[in-house]
């Protein structure tokens, strides 16, 4: 009777892990051949036109409904705020943030406007357990409040540090990110907010193959002004937001140590494992459980056959 | 409690009658058997009874803060450093130590070492706690502590690591619960119900082993989603999980040695002559299984860092102090047990469970928040944040000797036939 039991438990075991198997694959099968959405749109960002004048910072803030600043848009004492050593970051009540750079050896200053890059095949889309993310066919990774549980693990995921937590509200908290403009902008066909705004044109918007081919052509037709990289092709497995500079990236405070594949690739290893050990843990050690209690079996079997 | 065991004959209670014959009701057994003054007597007599009054004293209108005015009124509310100490400490250390429960089931149930059956109570007790106070910890630090049950109903996102751990933590909570329910069983005298635990044993830890498997791994697959911040040194895309489960096995052995041990010295009366018995015989046979892991472990972390090709790293900083963690929570107790259990010195072998228990929250924490985000700057935790996670681990410690004191952990149940 004993037995029976345990071996339809195995079984049914065995099943349950089959199907959890089948679910918990299906979504980076379906990921490692995915190359991003053929029409998406992008951002490409010149840091050479940028002359830092903080008119997207208050265009986000106007469109995204954000609390008013400390210190108004055209203070500029911001850019040297320093918080851990560390220059201004998108937190709980701004979405971008315009950071300047001292470059040795030239003349002016750069500046880089920093939000989400809305990633190909996202960290934080990837590791929320909720499915919170959303990659829209337009381009956006946009964000569903009312499903998050607050665990914040696509704040440790992003490779950018762009998710940010409204940690100050204990009833209503939530992830600040930007959002392309998604629903006010984006789908109907027009840039975000911070992209209208720029006085420089130093922000370009299209189809993020076609900013492949501006960025190149750029870097190409003004020999040795800009670095031969566009940032964001391959960053993070591509992006959406990209970058070309005149100067080395890293000196524009850009992390160029950011892996050149999607993060999800350094978590398959464990996600692969995940049906193996359902499947055959069970039947190893209901194995393991045999064998050690073999004897014992065996001796009560002598006993009962010695009472008859 | 030892003056009035010595005052009073039938008490400590250990079976569903007093010597007369009569019945122990559950108020009474629930009261030690002791009057109402007697009970307030002991409670205050305890001086552990006054430092925790202390800790509560503070720690219960911090965590009303944190529920009234959110978590940035008692963290430094980082965006750079997500998790702070209630994961680091809370969810990444109580786990680890916490896999007493499967590895002591595994060892009764499936590889018949029916010898550690006196001791295995304790581990199953052990591994429910702290995975329950993992979750208490979790309910803590999550922004929106009310929707825990989103991952399971409302929205499902299968991919992700943590969806799996969600998943296994609640079912081996539920599959822990009825292991150790056969003690809560026989105390209240439900015979019918025990029995029923009893003949699923061998599948409830087989359920349990998988479970533990999957999700002590999965707590460091979490980390592979930071390549750019944990330390090379501490992470490796290929091996991270099992870091973290064969880690796993020497901190939850260590824990219940720990826990052992401080019953032994300071609950004597509640052991009863089996568990006295037999503890120092199986603190040493637990030992040998620590000595084991480690040297697994400390195998798998070299081959961690061949693998990345992390070598470079070891000459610096980072490195002295990786190879420091490594010698004092490893190598150090690793030998301590060996030497213990070759020359039978129990009391060396607790030391080393000690530091070995100490070793793997360090280790935890230095993934967790000391080695991440090494490129930028080092978080340090608000004291409102320490002084809470202390809180809770104080409510762990309560309800972890609330439980001893009374359910047949430590002792055996007289009369369940």
């Amino acid at each position: 009777m004993n037995k029976a039991f345990n071996r339809r438990g195995f079984l049914q075991g065995s099943l349950a892990g089959a199907a959890v198997a089948t679910v918990s694959l299906a979504k980076p099968t379906e990921a490692s051949t995915f190359e991003g959405y053929p029409d998406s749109i992008g951002v490409l960002v010149d840091l050479s036109r940028c002359i830092g004048c903080r008119s997207c910072e208050a265009a986000c803030n106007k469109e995204q409904n954000l609390p008013a600043p400390a210190l108004p848009f055209n203070d500029f004492s911001v850019f040297d705020e320093l918080l851990h050593g560390q220059k201004r970051r998108p937190d709980e009540t701004r979405y971008t943030v315009v950071n300047r750079y001292e470059i040795p050896g030239r003349e002016h200053p750069l500046f880089r406007k920093i939000q989400c890059n809305h990633c190909l095949e996202p960290a934080c889309l990837t590791s929320c357990f909720v499915n919170a993310y959303t990659k829209t066919p337009e381009g956006a990774v946009i964000y569903n409040a009312d499903v998050c549980v607050g665990c914040r693990t696509c704040m440790v995921a992003c490779p950018f540090y762009i998710p940010a937590f409204r940690y100050s509200s204990a009833f209503h908290p939530r992830i600040m990110k930007c959002i392309f403009c998604y629903d006010t902008r984006l789908t109907k066909g027009k840039p975000p907010a911070c992209v209208e705004s720029c006085p420089q044109e130093a922000m370009t918007f299209g189809r993020r193959t076609d900013l492949l081919e501006i960025g190149r052509q750029r870097i190409r037709e003004n020999a040795g002004t800009y670095v031969d990289h566009i940032y964001g092709e391959h960053e993070a497995g591509g992006t959406a937001w990209m970058y070309i500079s005149p100067a080395p990236f890293e000196q524009a405070g850009f992390d160029t140590t950011v892996p050149k594949e999607p993060i999800l690739n350094y978590v398959k290893d464990f996600l692969s494992i995940v049906p193996m050990v359902l499947t055959i843990w069970p039947a190893l050690f209901a194995g393991f459980h045999l064998l050690a209690t073999r004897k014992e079996k065996l001796e009560q079997q002598k006993k009962n056959e010695g009472e008859v | 409690m030892r003056n009035f065991i010595n005052n009073t004959p039938e008490i400590p209670i250990a079976s569903h009658h007093k010597p007369d014959g009569t019945a122990w009701s559950l108020k009474e057994k629930l009261w030690l058997g002791l009057s109402r003054q007697d009970y307030k007597d002991q409670f205050l007599r305890n001086p552990v009874n006054w430092v925790l009054i202390a800790i509560f004293a503070i720690g219960v209108p911090l965590i009303l803060q944190r529920y009234f005015a959110g978590l940035g009124s008692i963290t430094h509310a980082s965006d750079d450093y997500p998790w702070g100490l209630f994961l680091g400490f809370g969810l990444f250390g109580m786990v680890p130590l916490s896999a007493s429960g499967f590895l002591l089931g595994t060892t009764v149930e499936i590889f018949g070492r029916k010898d550690f059956i006196p001791i295995e109570r304790l581990a199953l007790l052990n591994g429910l706690l702290g995975y329950f106070f993992a979750v208490v910890y979790l309910e803590v630090d999550l922004g929106m502590p009310w929707r825990l049950y989103y991952p399971m109903v409302v929205s499902l996102g299968p991919a992700a690591v943590l969806f799996l751990v969600a998943w296994h933590v609640a079912t081996y909570l539920s599959v822990q619960i009825a292991e150790v329910s056969s003690a809560y069983f026989e105390w209240i005298g439900w015979l019918k119900g025990k029995r029923f635990i009893k003949s699923i044993a061998v599948g409830l830890t087989i359920s349990g082993i998988i479970l533990s498997t999957l999700h002590q791994g999965a707590l460091g697959a979490l980390f592979t989603y930071a390549p750019g911040k944990v330390h090379p040194l501490w992470f490796s895309a290929n091996f991270q999980w099992v870091h973290f489960f064969c880690s796993a096995i020497f901190a939850g052995l260590s824990m219940v040695i720990v826990a052992s041990t401080l019953c032994k010295n300071h609950l004597t009366w509640r052991c009863d002559e089996r568990f006295l018995k037999n503890v120092d015989t199986l603190t040493l046979g637990l030992a040998k299984g620590c000595a084991l892991a480690m040297i697994t472990y400390l195998v798998i972390k070299l081959v961690g860092v061949a693998h990345d090709n992390d070598w470079a790293y070891l000459l610096t900083g980072w490195g002295q102090y990786f190879l420091l963690e490594l010698g004092v929570a490893v190598v150090l107790p690793m030998f301590m047990f060996a030497y213990g259990v070759k020359n039978h010195k129990v009391s060396l072998v607790r030391w080393a469970a000690l530091i070995s228990v100490l070793g793997i929250v360090w280790n935890r924490l230095n993934t967790s928040m000391i080695c991440f985000n090494w490129r930028i700057y080092q978080e340090i935790p608000h004291w409102k944040e320490v002084w809470v996670t202390i809180t809770v681990f104080a409510l762990y410690f309560i309800v972890y000797r609330f439980i001893l004191y009374r359910l047949p952990i430590l002792y055996q149940w007289q009369d369940n036939k």
